[in-house]
């Protein structure tokens, strides 16, 4: 039996990152709530978990590689495909696409799925812990 | 962690909108400002947001495109541009600063659109406020990771 920290914590470790990606781009996309023409963006949880998922299973799919950090990504910005445009609710007279209401809640949410995987994970290291221990 | 860019967007997020009101209350202190001239009167100030895109410049750097997450960089004030939205002309021949013909020359300043624009730029700035409030709490928690 081999013991691998990535077989131990299971899928909370790449869920916990992707749910910082998704904070990060809902925080963005409420600052620009005033800015002309910016269009709100989100996350595809679900397909960016999976490209992490398989990129950590290695060889899972056949994927373009760069050797070099000035070379250009291949495909549509490296790595983020599934960084998407949101589609708006209501048109506005600048072209901005943010629902600060909505982005609002998608945070808050987020926020507390972020919490939820911080406890599978944490329960994940203290069950460790009590193996360590043998108690 | 990413969760310090968080702080970096909601930080520019506020800085914009703070410059938003200092504008407002510039606009609202001068809304009665006299002039006898049209090049000497004041005109109604606002600041031009734009979102900060910097993909192009790090990937020139040789950042790292997959984990640096670059899209994200928050909001910045381009500039502070002046309205060239027509100037209040009132005919008020017994004021000290009337011209030739008895006109007196008062800024562009629309005081209720400059309310609304405050409650808009306090509400924003607001949001940002509670979005870095969540983030350190994000950060907090991970930091008792284990414990």
């Amino acid at each position: 039996m081999t013991i691998s920290f990535s077989n131990a914590l299971g899928i909370h470790e790449q869920a916990l990152d992707v749910r910082v990606r998704r904070a990060e781009v809902l925080a963005n996309n409420l600052a620009n709530a005033d800015t002309p023409g910016f269009k709100a963006r989100d996350i595809d949880f679900k397909a960016i978990l999976g490209e992490q998922m398989t990129s950590k299973d290695m060889g899972a799919t056949l994927k373009m590689d760069t050797t070099n950090g000035k070379h250009l990504p291949f495909g549509s910005d490296g790595g983020s495909e599934a960084l998407l445009y949101r589609t708006p609710s209501q048109p506005s007279v600048d072209g901005n696409t943010v629902d600060t209401q909505e982005e609002t809640a998608e945070f808050m949410k987020n926020t507390m799925q972020y919490q939820a995987s911080f406890q599978f994970l944490n329960g994940k290291f203290k069950s460790l812990v009590h193996a360590i221990r043998g108690e | 962690m990413s969760l310090n860019h968080i702080f970096d967007i909601a930080g520019s997020g506020m800085a914009a909108q703070s410059i938003r009101l200092n504008t407002t209350a510039s606009n609202i202190a001068n809304a009665d400002s006299a002039s006898s001239s049209e090049g000497d009167v004041y005109r109604a100030r606002k600041p031009v947001f734009a979102a900060v895109q910097q993909d192009a410049m790090r990937m020139a750097l040789g950042g790292d495109i997959m984990n640096d997450q670059p899209e994200n960089q928050g909001v910045a004030v381009q500039g502070i541009i002046e309205s060239d939205a027509p100037l209040d002309m009132r005919y008020q021949p017994d004021h000290p600063m009337a011209n030739d013909q008895g006109y007196v020359m008062y800024p562009n300043v629309n005081v209720v659109e400059e309310m609304a624009d405050m409650m808009s730029a306090s509400r924003g700035f607001q949001t940002n406020v509670d979005i870095m409030d969540a983030a350190k709490t994000m950060m907090q928690r991970l930091l008792t990771l284990g414990q």
